[in-house]
């Protein structure tokens, strides 16, 4: 049972090994200046968070199937426009502005996991990088190129919202956070407690297997390119509600590498099969803590790029070095 | 000056378990055509491999032309003059005829260019010379097998080797393309370079070669002059070989015909293949590696579409479009590629039992944790897998252990027909003997078994019956207690000939 041991205690090391980091993180920013852990600025961190939390929920799942979905950024941005769209046109209800995003995002995502399923394109990276193309064109074609404000209320409410002051701590706190926490949770019982979950992780690690042991290997890839256009619409939500426009020129904002980088430093790889809610979760705070914490220091944009690009190869190389160690200290315990 | 032009002497090769070649000798004379044959395993690849400097033989030693030679790699046998076409060509489909033939050796200008126009030129008529007229700028992989093989032959001849070898050479050919090939071999004799020709199929070293070796566990057991030889002396020297191994075959009780396979068809590939398979027996597959063993058992499990033929299961007509319907219909399918195509090796142990039966371990969408575990443990002290854990990813296993779990795999999905493609390939002795248990149990409770193997005592050892395939169509059923139920004629069958009554 020994090797058991060693390999659920690496596990938890994985996972505790970036929450310490990002704890780390928190206290060096906390001495470095006071501006970073008042209420308000934590309660910003949060809202900064929840959008690329949100797309990297779908960008994980195409990750674990050893695919990815370029297209998450433009589809969220195109959701935002159909709705800014129906705007324009005068529908005001803000029902059916929610429904016809979603259903947007959603059958976008469809049609990539179609693409690469029943037309047998290679590798989804061809074909979401062609409709991340596509789908930057369309935000700007269905608002005349206009950038649409005067959403309603009800529409803005989930990404502007937040818990009433009144509350001891907790006050401030954004509702799309919460929102983020809620699907966090759900995504997380679902990858590792339902058959379709586990199934996502087989057909990464081996699709042809999956299919020879029956697993719709197919549908199951489809199902991951839906829900992450699925999870793109809810995070156009919480844009609009948090900007109040809808501007199909920010299809080109760095949303799909935001999100990749939030899944690689949570533990996930591009060879599929790996990957959890809990440490995508944290990766995408690092991201935003980072960003958040050189805002407050006042370095430049580029600077702030630099470190974010340095974390993600940092991130994975301890990753890789890590699992080499692993595989020696398994070596030895063999021998 | 020696006799011989390659010569290989007492060559012995052990790989971890096995020894592969056994004081092997091969002697090639100049300007012959030397037929090598053998059973599958027998260690024809070793062979090759230790000639073209793939593999280095722990003793023995090589001589071209009576000097001895030292091959640390394939750039040392080609050297000295022994060239390869094997069976998988290595061909760059997307390149050129001509950057195909000058992979490594490109001719350049004196600014250090590529000179393409001397390289076509020559490439041009290396191929004219074999009696192929091509434009070399075409894409290799445009043009077909036949030429694709003649580009190898081509490599070889601009190396100047004196020794080619061409390994199954006709297995991926046509009949036109067959002669063609016949005749640049017998070409290519008369320049004096000498061909080993590896073949199964008989009738081709009869046609085609000088002399004829044959080779059985490793060893060589005779060469002779092409006509002082005949088929049934060609398989005598290539089965018989010991039965070193032991089977404890326990029978089961012969039931229904639980699958019946009618007219089976895919193009190319399945002629009209029929059989029935038993409740409570064992069903063997025999045939040479590549006679559509495989292909028929893949297409009965919906892995690739069929063209044609009805499948029976318990009588009842069955249509199975998808892996899934076949599991559905009870049936079981232990694939030969474990790691490809058998197990997901990144997950669990755990993960892996369950695999094949999803839905029979969840309540809804739930999976059923306890249900799981139980399984697993279970599985794991039934067919004693040694893992630290259920929860140990099951890449980290050794083979016996990892076929364990895929046999533990289909246990759990309830089939009536199980179907083990190659089961005890790459797995040690002990393992094999359990795997041989499964099997013996499941057929105790009325189970139906097919069994494909390559390894003759496997077959005898184990099955109630055997059907014989060779290139896609079925060439002999025999019953256990039938007298034909023995190595020699289910080989002739193999190899393409007659068996009697």
């Amino acid at each position: 049972m020994d090797k058991a041991k060693v390999k659920s205690k690496s596990n938890l090391m994985n996972r505790l090994g970036s929450l310490a980091a990002l704890l780390v993180l928190c206290v060096i920013l906390a001495f470095a200046t006071p501006n970073f852990l008042t209420q308000s600025n934590i309660m910003n961190i949060f809202k900064q968070t929840s959008v690329n939390a949100l797309i990297s929920t779908g960008m994980l799942v195409c990750l674990i199937t050893a695919g990815i979905d370029l297209s998450v950024g433009a589809n969220a941005i195109f959701c935002t426009c159909i709705m800014g769209m129906l705007l324009q046109r005068g529908v005001t209800n803000p029902f059916l502005m929610i429904l016809a995003g979603v259903l947007a995002g959603v059958l976008v995502g469809f049609i990539n996991g179609t693409l690469l399923t029943r037309l047998d394109l290679p590798h989804p990276f061809v074909s979401t990088l062609g409709m991340k193309n596509v789908l930057w064109g369309m935000a700007l074609v269905v608002v005349n190129s206009q950038i649409v404000s005067g959403f309603p209320a009800q529409v803005t409410w989930l990404g502007s919202a937040t818990l009433p002051n009144r509350i001891p701590i907790l006050g401030g706190f954004p509702v799309s956070f919460l929102l983020v926490i809620v699907i966090f949770a759900v995504m997380g019982v679902f990858l590792s407690k339902t058959s379709l979950g586990r199934s996502i992780y087989c057909v990464g690690g081996n699709a042809e297997a999956a299919r020879l042991s029956g697993i719709r290997s197919a549908n199951v890839l489809t199902f991951c390119y839906t829900l992450s256009g699925f999870m793109s619409a809810l995070a156009a939500i919480v844009l609009i509600g948090r900007g109040g426009i809808a501007n199909g020129a920010n299809a080109t904002q760095p949303y799909d590498t935001d999100a990749i980088a939030a899944c690689i430093i949570g533990g996930a790889s591009f060879n599929g099969g790996k990957g959890t809610m809990s440490g995508t979760l944290i990766g995408a705070l690092i991201i935003t803590v980072i960003r958040n914490g050189l805002q407050l220091l006042s370095v430049s944009t580029a600077v702030q790029n630099i470190v974010i690009g340095l974390v993600i190869i940092l991130a994975v190389l301890i990753d890789v070095t890590r699992e080499k160690m692993e595989a020696k200290a398994r070596r030895l315990a063999a021998a | 000056m020696s006799e011989y032009v390659v010569e290989l002497k007492d060559a012995t090769k052990r790989f971890p378990g096995v020894v592969a070649l056994k004081n092997m000798s091969l002697s090639v004379k100049p300007g012959e055509i030397l037929g090598l044959i053998g059973e599958n395993g027998a260690g024809k690849s070793t062979l090759i491999k230790v000639l073209t400097g793939v593999h280095q033989a722990d003793e023995g030693k090589i001589c071209v032309n009576g000097e001895e030679q030292h091959f640390r790699n394939p750039n040392d046998s080609a050297a000295a003059g022994i060239a390869c076409v094997y069976q998988e060509l290595n061909i760059e489909k997307l390149l050129s005829v001509t950057d195909n033939i000058f992979i490594n050796k490109w001719i350049r200008k004196k600014s250090g260019l590529l000179d393409y126009h001397a390289m076509h030129k020559q490439a041009k008529e290396v191929m004219a010379s074999l009696g192929i007229d091509i434009d070399p700028a075409k894409a290799a992989g445009t043009l077909g097998m036949g030429v694709q093989q003649m580009i190898e032959i081509a490599k070889a001849i601009l190396i100047d080797a004196k020794m080619i070898i061409m390994d199954e050479p006709t297995s991926s050919l046509g009949e036109k393309e067959v002669e063609q090939l016949m005749k640049i071999c017998r070409k290519l004799r008369d320049r004096n370079i000498s061909i080993v020709f590896v073949s199964h199929k008989l009738e081709e070293l009869f046609e085609l070669c000088d002399r004829v070796t044959v080779m059985r566990d490793g060893e060589h057991i005779w060469t002779k002059e092409i006509d002082q030889t005949d088929n049934d002396d060609l398989i005598t020297a290539m089965v018989g070989r010991s039965m070193d191994k032991q089977f404890i075959k326990e029978f089961g009780q012969k039931g229904e015909a639980t699958l019946m396979v009618e007219n089976l068809k895919e193009g190319g590939v399945l002629f009209d293949v029929s059989f029935e398979a038993y409740a409570g027996q064992i069903l063997g597959f025999a045939g040479l590696v590549g006679a559509g063993r495989t292909e028929t058992m893949r297409a009965i499990f919906g892995a690739d579409p069929i063209d044609s033929g009805k499948i029976y299961i318990h009588g009842k007509e069955v249509k199975i479009n998808s892996p899934r319907q076949a599991i559905k219909n009870g049936i079981a399918f232990l694939t030969e590629d474990r790691k490809g195509q058998g197990l997901v090796l990144a997950q669990s142990v755990q993960m892996n039992l369950i695999l094949a039966n999803l839905s029979g371990f969840s309540d809804g969408p739930f999976l059923n944790q306890k249900k799981i575990e139980e399984t697993g443990a279970a599985n794991i002290s039934a067919l004693r897998i040694k893992t630290p854990s259920q929860l140990e990813v099951a890449g980290q296993l050794s083979g016996g252990n990892q076929q364990k779990v895929v046999i533990g795999k289909w246990i759990n999905s309830d089939a009536d027909i199980f179907i083990f493609d190659e089961p005890t390939r790459g797995i040690d002795v002990g393992a094999k003997v359990e795997v041989y248990n499964v099997m013996n149990s499941l057929v105790k409770a009325g189970k139906c078994v097919i069994m494909i193997s390559s390894e003759m005592p496997e077959i005898l050892g184990m099955s109630d019956r055997v059907v014989v395939m060779r290139s896609g169509s079925v060439m002999a059923t025999m019953d256990r207690d039938s007298k034909h139920f023995n190595e020699e004629d289910i080989m002739k069958a193999a190899w393409g000939g007659k068996v009697d009554g």
